[in-house]
């Protein structure tokens, strides 16, 4: 079997982590799973070490992005086949993971997207408006139809992996709107499966109008951002080989 | 003003919104120094085609001479940015400080490690 890498980015996530990762590992026996502890003043680390994950402890807080790019490299160096996102925070269903790998077979990057008909999840207002654009519009430069570009719950494969690895975006929503351009600039296929969003363990989404109006005037900041930007996409640049790692 | 100084003054802003685009294009900024700098030329660029706006504005306001209020702008803008360029600098030496911090304890456990391997 391929080897698979869950990579669960975590930033002050002790009440939800532990559950997150041993529920991870009642789903899917054969995979390791990775904790990135995004500079966390709490227990992450520790909790999610005792559920039995590897966990990567950043010593600042480099936000989703700079977590998962760790998650990433950390893939690429120890030669995995696929690194699959799951949110510390419960909202991504471990036993759905199989459906994103499954798809991985004749697509480069899956993304587990929730449809009007699975999953309760609630939007209205502008950020709704802004998930639209952002649909028609990452739909058009990824050839591929996507509804919901917003989700975090994401399987990467080979081919892709390395090209994250290095430039994976780190600013605020880059980590769903840029990877997705930098994915179909450097030739990656892209295919979304529905999949049903949870509610979270601990936290609270935010939904004031102000805070999304911000988010639709960010989103599309960042939209024509990530495709005015030029991309160098080198693939395999400075991750070293796995034998120097294993040795 | 002539319409050759007009055109100075486009010219000139024109040269300003592009270099920042073209920068950001390259990925030489973060978003949040780009949108600052965008807004920047933006403003700069609307001076130069509409000039009375700032005589217009400087009267609504009630400073005599037009210029005087684009400097007093410029100078808080200049004052806000340093203070900024300050935060953002104390922010990352602290952000080495912890990982000079963290690499020193990670270079000691290996040392303790290869020792006990060799020990045994």
């Amino acid at each position: 079997m391929d080897r698979v890498l869950i990579v669960v980015p975590a930033w002050n996530e002790e009440e939800a982590v532990g559950d997150t990762v041993r529920e991870i590992f009642a789903a899917l026996p054969d995979v390791d799973v990775l904790v990135v502890d995004d500079g966390s003043t709490d227990r992450t680390a520790r909790v999610a070490r005792a559920a039995g994950a590897m966990v990567l402890e950043l010593p600042i807080n480099l936000g989703v992005g700079g977590a998962m790019r760790a998650g990433f490299r950390y893939a690429v160096r120890h030669d995995y086949d696929a690194a699959v996102q799951v949110d510390a925070d419960g909202q991504h269903n471990p036993v759905e993971v199989k459906d994103l790998l499954a798809e991985l077979g004749h697509a480069d990057l899956v993304i587990g997207v929730r449809f009007s008909g699975k999953g309760a999840y609630h939007v209205a207002g502008p950020r709704k408006w802004a998930m639209k654009v952002l649909a028609v519009v990452l739909s058009r430069v990824t050839k591929t139809k996507l509804t919901d570009t917003t989700s975090g719950f994401k399987a990467t494969g080979r081919k892709t992996l390395p090209l994250f690895a290095e430039n994976y975006p780190t600013e605020y929503l880059g980590d769903t709107i840029e990877a997705l351009v930098i994915a179909a600039r450097g030739g990656c296929k892209i295919v979304q499966v529905p999949v049903n969003m949870r509610v979270r363990r601990a936290g609270t989404p935010s939904h004031s109008p102000l805070k999304s109006s911000i988010y639709l005037f960010r989103a599309g900041f960042a939209l024509v951002l990530a495709l005015i930007r030029r991309w160098d996409i080198k693939s395999n640049a400075d991750t070293p080989l796995p034998t120097e790692v294993k040795a | 003003m002539s319409v050759a100084t007009q055109i100075l003054g486009i010219v000139a802003s024109l040269v300003l919104v592009a270099g920042i685009i073209e920068m950001l294009r390259r990925r030489q900024f973060t978003e949040k120094y780009a949108v600052m700098w965008l807004v920047v030329a933006v403003i700069v660029l609307v001076l130069a085609i509409w000039p009375h706006s700032l005589v217009d504005l400087a009267n609504l306001i009630g400073i005599a001479i037009p210029t005087n209020l684009l400097f007093f702008v410029a100078i808080v803008f200049t004052v806000g940015v340093s203070v900024h360029q300050s935060w953002e600098l104390s922010r990352l030496e602290s952000e080495t400080r912890k990982l000079a911090e963290d690499l020193a304890i990670l270079r000691l456990e290996i040392e303790e490690k290869l020792k006990d391997k060799a020990d045994n």
